[in-house]
């Protein structure tokens, strides 16, 4: 996959900072995107839009916090495809999985920026940032998780178990 | 090579021959969704069972707890709760627990004898890592995992590397499990534990109550672990026969078990603690925070982090025939029925109300801003729950701070945050 990054350097960016619990009344995603990281970014919409960002790049500890399903639901909604920071609350990290968000650990975020083009190849554990021409080696998911992704989902993973 | 509890439990619910970083799909004894995520979670489960007739995994295990926005706060969270009343109505489900029976899940569980040692519990709520206290292997995970969970009654982990807490020597005067676990987050911070077991050991938790050992795996995610967990013992098993819950399994860690890390902690020097905000992680001494005479506009007492009994109990001695502090509104939340009932046949909801406080009934209302007790921009709460980020308990321009009811009830009645010894 390849898209254009926007960043938020800050660590510890929660699942509450992604989508406010005031919004949770509603499971819309549509609705929920909307509202995507407004309490971190009001112009979160608007920036990645003129960007043209299909990534987040972020500083550690990404998504910590409540277990909302809402938060990943509202970042793959609003037209974000991975997300890549130097580690992921254990939940998040998991949710993302369950809905075939593409999640990826990587330490060296500094060697990202905002509009940087990313190119990621999943198999083979490659990310290569077009922009400053850097190929860096990403860690490769066990087949079992790869499988989930791959279905697009735990729930097409779980139907094809049942059927 | 030994093996953790964790592993012990997570290696007889799976494949068998596994241990620490090993991917797992696991048999799961029951799952756990709310009013917030289990809508998702149905969904989920419909869309895989689409076209065939095949309904929960089983009836008996899975537990429906409407518990945030309810007594429905709303039209849109009225139509979440409809949700979950006509799915359990459709799948029979034994444990939906309506209104007037509901409480705070994590409060509510335990004391129905829901949850048990040895088992593996999953809920659709990231403090359900609070049953690990007993001995079980619980842990929060998303809406998806859930449906999934009700199809299959499997969830997949990967299984996490424990780091081994030893607490010793003896607690001070109102020190409580809130204060250990805000004093423990404050020092290895909110990724001090990221997908690891906490597994709490020593001589101050062999001699700690429940609820205190409850409030402290509650917050085991404030750290970023997977699961708190505390060996049974004697404590435990009076727990456990007080709520009628005789089958259950004990797991202990092996002696020769392989910890990631072990981390001790000198009760001796550990005074009543207050998580400044906006994380859980910003602990401060309350003999520090006392002098800086930081004022509240309200100050909540309750949550499945700390609204059991006996942290009423604590709040009731505090507040007996004093009078709550006139700028500060106090909200009292006992975290289920049974608990409401106790207390006021005890007499402590008179105490309660005599000292210009109101207590609700369960719910998780205002923990997460949703509602019963909302902050304007710049008002400060003292808080008894779980979590202190922006905007938390109202506008993002308002602040929350966390502590014990202890410091809750004494700092409700000076005004500012302060703790009964200072009184």
């Amino acid at each position: 996959m390849k898209g254009n990054v926007i960043k938020y350097d800050e660590k510890n960016i929660n699942t509450d900072l992604i989508i406010p619990a005031r919004y949770l009344i509603k499971s819309d995603p549509d609705y929920l995107a909307e509202h995507c990281m407004e309490d971190l970014d009001k112009d979160f919409i608007l920036r990645k839009d003129q960007i043209g960002a299909s990534i987040i790049v972020a500083g550690p500890n990404f998504g910590c916090g409540s277990s909302r399903e809402q938060a990943p639901i509202a970042l793959k909604a609003s037209g974000i495809k991975c997300i890549i920071a130097p580690s992921f609350a254990r939940i998040f990290f998991r949710n993302c999985i369950n809905i075939g968000l593409p999640i990826i650990e990587f330490k060296d975020i500094d060697e990202i920026h905002t509009s940087d083009e990313i190119e990621i190849d999943f198999t083979e554990g490659i990310l290569n940032n077009c922009s400053t021409k850097q190929k860096y080696k990403i860690l490769r998911m066990p087949p079992f998780i790869q499988e989930i992704i791959q279905s697009n989902g735990l729930v097409n993973f779980a139907r094809n178990r049942i059927l | 090579m030994g093996f953790t509890i964790t592993e012990k439990i997570l290696r007889d619910h799976s494949s068998g021959d596994v241990s620490a970083g090993d991917f797992v799909l696991a048999n799961i004894d029951k799952c756990l969704a709310n009013d917030i995520t289990a809508p998702i979670a149905i969904e989920v489960f419909e869309s895989i069972v689409e076209g065939t007739d095949k309904s929960v995994y089983n009836k008996n295990r899975v537990i429906l707890t409407p518990d945030h926005f309810t007594p429905n706060k709303d039209v849109a969270s009225a139509e979440q709760c409809k949700i979950l009343r006509d799915f359990a109505h459709k799948n029979q489900i034994i444990n939906y627990f309506e209104i007037g029976r509901v409480g705070i899940e994590h409060c509510l569980i335990p004391e129905q004898g829901l949850v048990s040692p040895g088992e593996v519990f999953i809920g659709a709520d990231s403090h359900t890592c609070t049953y690990g206290a007993l001995g079980a292997f619980s842990t929060g995970v998303g809406s998806t995992d859930l449906g999934v969970a009700m199809a299959l009654g499997q969830c997949w982990f990967k299984i996490p590397e424990s780091i081994k807490f030893v607490y010793y020597g003896k607690l001070k005067d109102w020190v409580s499990g809130k204060d250990l676990i805000l004093y423990t987050i404050g020092q290895i911070g909110v990724d001090g534990a990221t997908y690891k077991a906490m597994e709490f050991t020593g001589e101050v938790i062999e001699t700690l109550s429940m609820p205190n050992r409850f409030t402290m795996c509650n917050m085991a995610i404030e750290a970023g672990g997977k699961n708190g967990i505390i060996i049974p013992d004697k404590i435990t098993e009076i727990y456990l026969k007080n709520v009628g819950n005789k089958k259950y399994k004990i797991y202990e860690s092996d002696k020769d078990a392989e910890y990631f890390k072990i981390i001790e902690f000198d009760c001796n020097i550990i005074e009543p603690q207050v998580a400044f905000p906006h994380l859980p992680e910003n602990s401060k001494p309350i003999s520090e925070v006392d002098g800086m005479k930081v004022e509240i506009d309200q100050a909540v007492i309750g949550s499945c982090t700390n609204g059991r009994l006996e942290d009423l109990k604590i709040a009731a001695k505090i507040l007996k025939n004093q009078t709550i502090h006139s700028n500060v509104r106090c909200i009292v939340i006992p975290g289920t029925q049974q608990i409401y009932l106790e207390a006021l046949k005890e007499g402590l909801i008179e105490i309660f109300l005599n000292a210009g406080a109101i207590v609700s009934t369960p719910t998780c209302g205002p923990c997460l801003g949703g509602f019963m007790g909302i902050l304007a921009a710049g008002e400060r709460a003292v808080s008894t729950t779980n979590r202190n980020f922006v905007g938390r308990m109202g506008h993002i321009e308002s602040e929350v701070y966390l502590s014990s009811p202890a410091v809750a009830a004494a700092s409700a009645i000076k005004g500012y945050i302060t703790a009964p010894n200072y009184l």
